[in-house]
């Protein structure tokens, strides 16, 4: 078919003059959207109250829906229960022998833990929830990895603090509503959470590839160190995650790069727990005005020393 | 089914339904994305921007190119966007295809998708680059599952579109 031709509307002038304002308004508006881009792009936190305000109006809807499609994928997974019950119950008896083994080491070696800690004064305990609260939504056509979740600043929530599931690391909230918040996913390709190696203590950083997976970096140079089925937790390193969440496990190895997927998935997650943000006892300021090391370059000067510790900043 | 309006509210319905069944059906495709699905990779196509762009085709005098900016903002503050996202690039795309109207003398549905497929490749790039501006380090190859699923999912669309065209100005 031929366009219409109505794009000009004869020869009416008012109809002519509106046809025009109309462009000027939409290249105004395209203006005005680029404007409000790049405000987003060098302040990460702008527009914080209108877009938690979007998100506390819109989180109701996907949780309505959220126990329905639960049910849907849980009575798949029921199904095949059934059918593979055999062979499942003869996998789970042989893993339970070796587990039995392992928790009487595990124990010991938490009691050599604990005694340690209490020779080194370190207090073990993080007892630092706080808030529980389900996942409900996440991104699908976009290529951020974002999921929502159904707590927000009333209930203690603040950005940048990370959350987690009974199996492993989630991600960290980026936005905050007063009911509802955004987790950016660990595996978005914006996250880098400092991980180590259970198996060997090496230190690496996990970077998310945007499809579900996780690049994991070692921060040493060299032959790559890892091997498929080891697990990563968090190092705790340069705060914000605390240490020893599960967070991945390789799924392939090859010479350049190590792929991993996330111990956590938070399509089948029960329940997020968001978890202070968390601040090593090693990096917190110290009292008397000296500067801990690790963050000396955004630090500010540290007083003279005649000046004593009046001035010593509070951050 | 009765052609005749006997009362003024019958006519008054109808007036409704023929002005404001565009916008409610993008609105509602946007809306979408609060489906309480939990994926780990973008692979479900952005349905507001496709309805948007099926009834833009189909209906090229019905909108004028502003019409986008609302659109385009509610889709941000819906799907989570950064805000100014939707709202520029569909605004773009709308003058854009006003330019398109005036020079191609023809189209027939072959056309329009592959109009469609250009538009909705210009959308999942533009998309993928102001994640890349905000952070995103995931290479554009993560968008592709995504982008086939898009263009293979506007004929559906389309047919949607002339359906709920269809039912707008019955009688």
């Amino acid at each position: 078919m031929a366009p219409p031709k109505t794009r000009r509307p004869g020869f009416s002038r008012r109809a002519q003059y509106g046809l025009f304002i109309g462009y000027v308004v939409a290249v105004g508006g395209v203006m005005l959207a680029l404007l409000l881009l790049a405000v987003r792009i060098f302040d990460p936190q702008g527009f914080a109250a209108l877009r938690g305000l979007a998100l506390d109006m819109t989180t109701p809807i996907s949780a309505g829906g959220r126990s329905v499609v639960r049910g849907v994928t849980g009575s798949g997974d029921a199904i095949s229960n059934y059918f593979m019950a055999a062979s499942r119950n003869a996998e789970l008896n042989r893993r339970l022998e070796g587990a039995e083994q392992e928790l009487i080491e595990a124990r010991a070696i938490r009691y050599e833990n604990m005694r340690l800690k209490r020779l080194l004064k370190l207090t073990g305990e993080l007892n630092d929830e706080v808030t529980t609260a389900r996942i409900v939504n996440s991104s699908f056509d976009s290529s951020r990895r974002l999921a929502t979740i159904t707590a927000g600043s009333s209930d203690g929530v603040r950005t940048g603090q990370p959350v987690r599931a009974p199996e492993g690391l989630i991600g960290r909230i980026i936005e905050v509503g007063r009911f509802a918040s955004r987790v950016l996913l660990i595996t978005d390709g914006a996250s880098n959470v400092p991980v180590r190696a259970v198996r060997n203590g090496i230190p690496a950083m996990a970077t998310g590839r945007g499809d579900g997976t996780l690049d994991i970096k070692p921060l040493e140079v060299g032959q790559n160190p890892f091997r498929q089925g080891d697990i990563f937790v968090t190092s705790g390193i340069g705060g914000i995650f605390g240490p020893n969440i599960p967070a991945a496990i390789v799924v392939r190895v090859t010479r350049e790069e190590t792929l991993a997927r996330p111990l956590a998935n938070p399509a089948r997650a029960d329940f997020a727990i968001v978890q202070n943000i968390y601040m090593a006892e090693a990096d917190a300021p110290l009292e008397g005005g000296a500067t801990p090391p690790s963050d000396a370059l955004q630090a500010p000067p540290p007083p003279p020393p005649g000046t004593g510790n009046q001035a010593a900043p509070k951050r | 089914m009765s052609r005749i309006a006997f009362n003024s509210a019958a006519v008054r319905r109808k007036h409704l339904r023929r002005e404001y069944v565009p916008i409610v059906s993008t609105i509602l495709a946007c809306m979408l994305s609060l489906l309480p699905i939990i994926v780990s990779s973008p692979m479900i196509p952005d349905f507001g921007f496709l309805m948007l762009i099926a009834w833009r085709l189909l209906r090229p005098e019905m909108w004028a190119p502003a019409v986008a900016l609302p659109l385009g903002l509610f889709n941000d503050l819906v799907a989570g966007h950064p805000i100014g996202q939707s709202m520029a690039i569909w605004t773009l795309l709308f003058i854009v295809f006003d330019i398109m109207d005036s020079r191609v003398l023809f189209r027939d549905y072959w056309m329009d998708w592959l109009i469609a497929a250009v538009a909705i490749t210009g959308y999942v790039y533009a998309d993928w680059y102001i994640g890349t501006l905000l952070g995103n380090t995931a290479g554009f190859s993560v968008m592709l599952p995504q982008l086939a699923a898009s263009i293979l999912a506007f004929p559906i669309v389309a047919r949607l579109v002339l359906s709920l065209d269809r039912w707008r100005l019955a009688r």
